[in-house]
Parts: C-alpha cells; structure tokens; sequence
C-alpha cells in the first residue's frame, strides 16, 4: 500500500505538456492542481473583481447614455431658475461653477499644506513626539464623516472674527460661503494628500538624498529641486483623490454653502463678493434634482451627474499623463 | 533609447599594462596554490594585472587622526589614523561590516545625517579641522560617489547643474553653465557619448554611464577630495573596467578614496591599501606591500582569499 501511495496513476489525465514546449516567456503555476477550497476561494475573488468591474462599467455606460439625451451644452451657461416644468428651468451653471470654485480653492488650500505637512513628516519628523502625533491626528481626519466638519465649520465661520467671510446681516454672522465651505472641504482633501506625498517621499532612496548632501546641498534645497519633482506622480494622484472628495461631498455644501440653486454674491467687490456668498455644487444640484429633491427635474440630474463623471475621468487622465511622464524619466535600481 | 550609445564606450587600456615593469611585485603568498595559471581570464590575481605605475607626487590632503565612529552604542570605527594623499588612490578593504563605509562616510561629514552617530578624533583638511568647517563648503571641497548609481531624476545637463548652482535657486542660465557641465562630464570620460543628448534624461543611461555621470557630478564642485563608495559593485565588468581607468586617471587631479570589496580593483588600482576588520585599522600599506607580504596574519588570511 505505502509503495503505491508514492506513484502517480499512470493513466488518469492528459500527460502534463514537457515546459520547454509552452508558448510562455513565464512559468504559470496552474490552479488546476491546487485544493478544492484554494479553487473555490481563488473563484469568488476573480468573480468578485469582474462584477465590481461590471458594476463600474454599468455606471459609466447608463450614466454616459442619459448623458448624452438629456446633457445640452446651454445648461453649462444658464443659471438655474424657477419654472412650471424642466424646459422652462434653466440649467445649472451656477452649480457648474461652484463646483469649480470649490475645487479649485479646496485643493489650493490643501494642496500645499498637505505637501509641507508631509515633507516636515517624512524629510524632517522633529520633534518626534509631535510628528507622531500630527501624523496620528491627520489620519484621525481621514475618519471624520465630512458632516461633522461641516458642522464644526458652522461653529467657526458663524464667529463674529470671521465675519468678513460671509453674509452679516444683524448683527448674526450667516456663516455659509464659498470660502466657510472650501475651508472645511480642504480638511477632507488633506489627509488623501499628506498619504500619497509621503508615500512618494519613502519611495526615494535615502542614498539619492545623501547624493545631493555630499555635493553641498542643503536639506531644503534637495527637498525643492530633487525630492518633490521625484515625488511630483504621487502628488498628483493625492490631489487627485482630494479633488474627488472634494467635487463628491454633499454635507459640507449643504451645510456650509448653503446649497442656494443661485449664487447670492455679499457686496460688490468681484469676485469677493461671488466668494463670500452663498452658491451650490454639482452634487447638490444632482440631489436637488433627483427625485428626492426640492427641484425634482430627474432628467437634468443625469445631465449634472454626467458632468460631474466627465470631471473625474479627466482628473483620472490628467494623474495618468503625469505619472507617465515621470515613468519615461526613469527611476533608480535598487 | 539605442541612440543614446552610438559606439559602445571605449575600453582604455593604459601601455603599461601589456608590459608590467620588471620591479613588480612578486606573486603574493596565497598564489602559490593556483599556480597554473587557474584564471587569467577573469582578471586573475596577477601582477601583469597592476596597471598602474607609481604616483608621479603625493601631496598629503587629508589627515584621519585617531577617528573612533560610533552608532548609539556599537563602535564602528576604532581609533583609525591614516593619510590621505592627493596623486594617489587610496582603498579601504576588509570584510562587510568592518567599519570602512563608515569612515569613508565621515571624511565629509555625511555620518552627521545619522543621529545616533558620534565620532572622535580629528580629521583635517589641509590642515584644518572639518568639524570647523561648514558642512555644505566641505561636501563641496570632498564629495561622493555612491555604490548605487543616482542620477537625479532630470537630464544629463540638469545633473551637473544642479551642482554647480546655488543651493536650490535656477537663477544662472544654462549658457553661462555650459562649459562647466561640459568639462565635468569631459573629465569623468562621459561627454563624447552624451554631448547630443545631454537633455536625455539621465535615468535612462546605462548603469555605467550613470555612474560616470554621478562621478562627473561629483568633480563639478571641483573637490579636492573624491569619495567612492563601492562604486563598480552594481556594474558589469565592462563598464568597471573603464571607470577604474578613470579613477587612475583623477588621482593627480583630486585625492581619491575608494571602498571596495573586490581586491583585484584595489590591487589594480590602489597606491595605498588600508585593510580594516572589526572596525580597527589592521594594516596600512602600499598596495604591493599589502598584496605581496602583508605584515599582520589577519591580513594575509584576508587577502589570501583572494586568490585561493
């Protein structure tokens, strides 16, 4: 018995193909030979990946297709009004922009602080005891649900210090603007930031910054003119994903723009005015719009959120450019 | 990317090679054992291979003076006292871990980046303490060249650039930089196979181009000193070839200090052998003396490996 534990069936099966033969550059380790719960485990997981894969192709496709039937180029550059029915209501430009103004004013708030905050981490981490607890504090940021910064928001920007940010009317600080909202919303951003910097920062070999030192150079100007411009991929893919939280979040618009369908610009000092008032996003109006919502225009919400897709993809395209250049540059062996 | 090596980079091989002078070293101790002749072709451990004639002058840059390096509580370098001489090639062997990368690092300073590291003793350059002077100025006067080739992630041009401007500022143009970047790569044996791609990012060099390239960055600064840090280790023997012919070359023109683990490069190009176990300094001597009768029996075992 034991003797014929040791020797294969001779008959059963195909004759394994000699390797030499395979048409594979690579050896490919086959599932076929593995056990019935590894090939059971190993099948969720691929059938897993194909219907997230599915589900994600099924959004872009319907999204893409309403898009295309309800989205016309006018509702960019009309603002959005009051009408009986959807052909009288107007677009959503305003939307459209503020979208805009968030983005660009969260991400240029978030941006910087979030690169200086990782390079002072990764490049510096002194004193110890307060890089470590910044770094813990950035990552409980990460955690907040973004309604409890907007709330938190409403406690600041209600301040009657930072009244100059916002309507005042009364004596009462309104609290809601452009400015209240992309303060709050760079909070969301940073965290994706200050992750993905560093992450490029510990990729650099630490013998490529003892490279710049041992010909002179400064920690600051290695971290200027060699370290950041290494890390410029990684950069671009944090702000990237800060600039996704950023145009995605609704409880910050709700609750600290406002969410007026129009902007509702404070004074007449352009474009001051535009920044200190109230005004609305695209995933707002997507809400507003949707059947749930006040406006109940469910065509032009199709039409927002295709925007709003057509904004992410173009960001995704833009990270991608960025990294591929850096690829063509080249990197260090290790 | 093929366009960036028209020609394969040229193997110089210096006359005195073909013809080894008569005074030569007499086969090391340890040779006996192959004495058929086992590897001529791997560069055997011979005396034809010593390539090099003696140091037409010596000028003494660099005085390492009872220099004791230690991390937090492990001593890495245990009072080393040594010369370094300009028109001459120094080399620092022994076994991994025996301390020379460590005093190699300290002669400019670059073991200050490590928190845990304290040194003592003296070093002195030309005659000053380096401890007095400030640590951008002397990284500039003695620079480095690592194991790993770096180039900076930016062209040819930008690399040498880099260190000839001012910290981090980009204010001087690039044709009054010019001629600098092109004697630097000029002087590392590099420009003939850059000079149309200087703009080419550097990363995509060969290893040894990018080495050269790193050692050309290191000249820009015009030191006086040249560290190297194991520099052929990562590089096919072609590519080593060529860049210890360089090496050979540099040394009228910079004191040069080499770290290596392969004795054969330190017996082809070293004038001074320093051989270092544990962190002490076992032996100093020129290279022939090292290599064909070492005074200590730790450095005849050491160096007997490299022939049995």
């Amino acid at each position: 018995m034991d003797s014929s534990v040791a020797t294969p069936p001779a008959q059963k099966g195909p004759p394994a193909a000699p390797v030499q033969q395979s048409p594979r550059k690579k050896a490919v380790e086959g599932s076929a030979t593995w056990q019935l719960s590894d090939r059971i485990g190993l099948a969720i997981c691929w059938a897993l990946g194909l219907l997230f894969c599915a589900i994600a192709v099924a959004i872009a496709v319907y999204l893409f297709l309403q898009g295309i039937k309800y989205l016309k180029p006018s509702m960019l550059f009309t603002p959005a009004s009051a009408g009986f029915n959807q052909a009288e209501s107007g677009g959503f430009s305003d939307a459209f922009i503020g979208t805009l103004i968030v983005a660009v004013m969260g991400i240029s708030l978030a941006l910087p602080a979030g690169v200086g905050i990782a390079v002072w981490l990764v490049e510096y981490g002194r004193p110890a005891a307060l890089a470590r607890i910044a770094e813990s504090t950035i990552e409980s940021i990460a955690g907040i649900p973004s309604i409890v910064l907007a709330l938190f928001g409403t406690v600041i920007f209600s301040s009657t210090a930072l009244g100059f940010l916002s309507r005042t009317s009364e004596g009462i600080v309104f609290g809601r603007s452009f400015f209240a909202a992309s303060a709050m919303l760079s909070l969301v951003a940073l965290p994706l930031v200050v992750a993905s910097t560093r992450e490029g920062l510990n990729a650099i070999p630490q013998h490529v910054r003892e490279a710049s030192y041992a010909v002179g150079k400064t920690k600051i100007a290695t971290v200027r003119r060699i370290l950041l411009p290494t890390a410029r991929p990684q950069v671009a893919t944090g702000a990237m994903l800060g600039l996704g939280r950023i145009i995605g979040d609704t409880a910050i618009i709700v609750v600290l723009l406002g969410a007026t369908q129009n902007f509702a610009p404070v004074g007449s000092a352009f474009p001051l005015n535009y920044l200190r008032g109230a005004g609305t996003t695209l995933t707002n109006f997507v809400y507003e719009a949707s059947p749930t919502g006040n406006l109940n225009q469910p065509q032009k919400a199709y039409a927002a959120a295709f925007v709003l897709l057509l904004m992410v993809l173009a960001l995704n395209a833009a990270v991608d450019i960025v990294h591929r250049r850096a690829r063509k540059a080249g990197t260090w062996s290790h | 990317m093929e366009s960036l090596i028209p020609v394969p980079p040229p193997i110089r091989r210096l006359p005195l090679e073909q013809t080894p002078p008569a005074q030569e070293v007499a086969p090391p101790a340890g040779a006996g054992k192959d004495g058929n002749g086992a590897q001529p072709a791997s560069g055997g451990f011979t005396a034809a291979r010593r390539s090099i004639g003696a140091p037409q002058f010596s000028i003494r840059r660099m005085e390492i003076d009872d220099v004791s390096v230690s991390y937090a509580d492990r001593e890495a370098v245990k009072s080393v006292s040594m010369p370094v001489r300009q028109g001459e090639v120094l080399s620092l062997i022994g076994p991994s871990g025996c301390g020379k990368t460590t005093l190699l690092r300290s002669l400019n300073r670059l073991t200050e980046l490590t928190r845990t590291a304290t040194l003592s003793g003296r070093i002195l350059l030309d005659d000053v303490d380096i401890r007095l002077i400030e640590p951008t100025l002397l990284r500039r006067r003695v620079t480095m060249v690592f194991q790993q080739p770096n180039p900076f992630p930016m062209s040819v041009f930008d690399n040498i650039a880099y260190v000839l401007r001012e910290q981090g500022s980009r204010r001087v143009r690039r044709k009054t930089l010019e001629p600098k970047v092109h004697s630097a790569l000029q002087r590392a044996g590099l420009f003939e196979e850059v000079k149309d791609n200087l703009d080419h990012p550097a990363l995509r060099l060969s290893g040894g181009q990018q080495q050269r390239l790193c050692i050309a960055r290191a000249l820009a600064a015009e030191p006086e000193v040249l560290l190297l840090d194991e520099p052929c280790s990562a590089l096919d023997p072609q590519s080593t070839q060529v860049i210890e012919d360089l090496i050979v070359k540099l040394r009228d023109d910079v004191a040069v200090v080499i770290v290596t683990h392969n004795l054969q490069q330190a017996y082809r190009i070293a004038d001074h052998v320093a051989f270092m176990y544990l962190g002490e300094l076992v032996e100093y001597a020129s290279a022939t003396a090292l290599f064909g009768s070492p005074r200590e029996p730790r450095t005849q075992e050491y160096v007997s490996g490299a022939f049995g």
